[in-house]
């Protein structure tokens, strides 16, 4: 059981086997060169880009994001940040498609609201429906609603990752109860994605039984996001240990943990 | 003629190919996708797909990003 995380627990998603369950973003960090340490620390195997207008001969030496994070050690993870609503998300992907030569695998997430960054579920529903049915692997940001996250997998999506808080707010879960049940009625994997703050959060969501957690600004907003990635990449592997191991149930009172028996005075 | 790209209008000759616009803007070797008016031109049809005046022509590529 020691190596359980590493070895005999893949995460799974699109076919595809991955020993770490710590998905990260790419944004925000201070360069490219801290991007790729601080990714390389976290040992996530699956980040996450966007996708933008190119920069044209502004910056003609400056590497593209591809050039160092390369789609054949990474699983790239295209995502729709930005996209207000089904049209746009749906167009970003199929870019994103062919700028990754026929890679199917998205991160669909449509917004609602620039001061929340919450999801527009409607429009998330109608955008996954499109995309699904053109043969997209679709992973979906959405709120933590069990009810929704339901809707999306019986659409077809094959990741629900419900947010724990408002992305780059750093706030933590805010509603745990409602993640373990999405986590509890999903078929698919759950992920966490936006809202950790600092590695204990991690380790809640990887505790609630979450499949992995996507985070990006907890990372690229630490002091420190070459350690913080490191300190979350163990928190991931201790809550997920913690989650196979079962905890023991909490109890109101003590329970001596040395014996009764045999007291000597 | 005029086309609009990435959001900035830009003088081109008539019919220009897309094959020959992304030679002009020296993207050759990068990784990018075109769209035109919305619509995503995939690359093997670069070389047949000729501009009209007017046409939005997005030229993207991935970037860091949550």
């Amino acid at each position: 059981m020691s190596n359980v995380t590493q070895n005999s627990d893949p995460l799974i998603i699109a076919g595809k086997e991955y020993r770490s369950r710590l998905l990260v973003g790419t944004g925000k960090y201070k360069d490219i060169d801290e991007t790729a340490s601080a990714i390389a620390a976290s040992g996530a195997e699956i980040v996450t880009v966007a996708v933008r207008r190119t920069n044209m001969g502004q910056n003609p030496g400056e590497p593209n994001i591809l050039d160092v994070l390369t789609p054949d050690r990474y699983t790239i993870l295209p995502n729709t940040a930005g996209c207000y609503d089904a049209e746009t998300a749906i167009r970003t992907c199929r870019l994103a498609r062919e700028l990754l030569d026929g890679h199917n695998l998205v991160k669909l997430e449509v917004l609602g609201d620039e001061k929340t960054l919450f999801p527009d579920v409607i429009a998330t529903l109608k955008a996954a429906e499109v995309l699904v049915k053109d043969g997209f692997d679709v992973m979906v940001y959405t709120n933590d609603d069990p009810i929704v996250a339901r809707e999306l997998e019986a659409i077809g999506c094959i990741v629900i990752m419900p947010l724990a808080a408002p992305i780059g707010s750093g706030l933590g879960i805010r509603n745990p109860l409602n993640i373990r049940t999405i986590v509890e009625n999903a078929k698919v994997p759950v992920l966490v994605d936006a809202g950790v703050g600092t590695a204990s959060d991690a380790a809640v969501a990887m505790e609630l039984g979450c499949d992995g957690v996507l985070m990006n600004t907890a990372i690229a907003a630490a002091k420190h996001p070459v350690l913080m990635a490191s300190a979350m990449r163990k928190a991931i592997e201790a809550g997920r240990e913690a989650f196979l191991a079962g905890r023991m149930p909490a109890k109101r009172f003590a329970s001596a943990s040395s014996p009764i028996e045999g007291l000597f005075f | 003629m005029k086309i609009v790209l990435n959001g900035s209008s830009r003088e081109i000759a008539d019919g220009t190919l897309v094959s020959e616009l992304v030679e002009a803007l020296a993207l050759g070797g990068q990784r990018f996708a075109v769209e035109i008016n919305a619509e995503l031109i995939p690359r093997s049809r670069f070389a047949e797909h000729r501009l009209n005046p007017d046409d939005k022509v997005e030229i993207i590529q991935a970037v860091g990003g949550g």
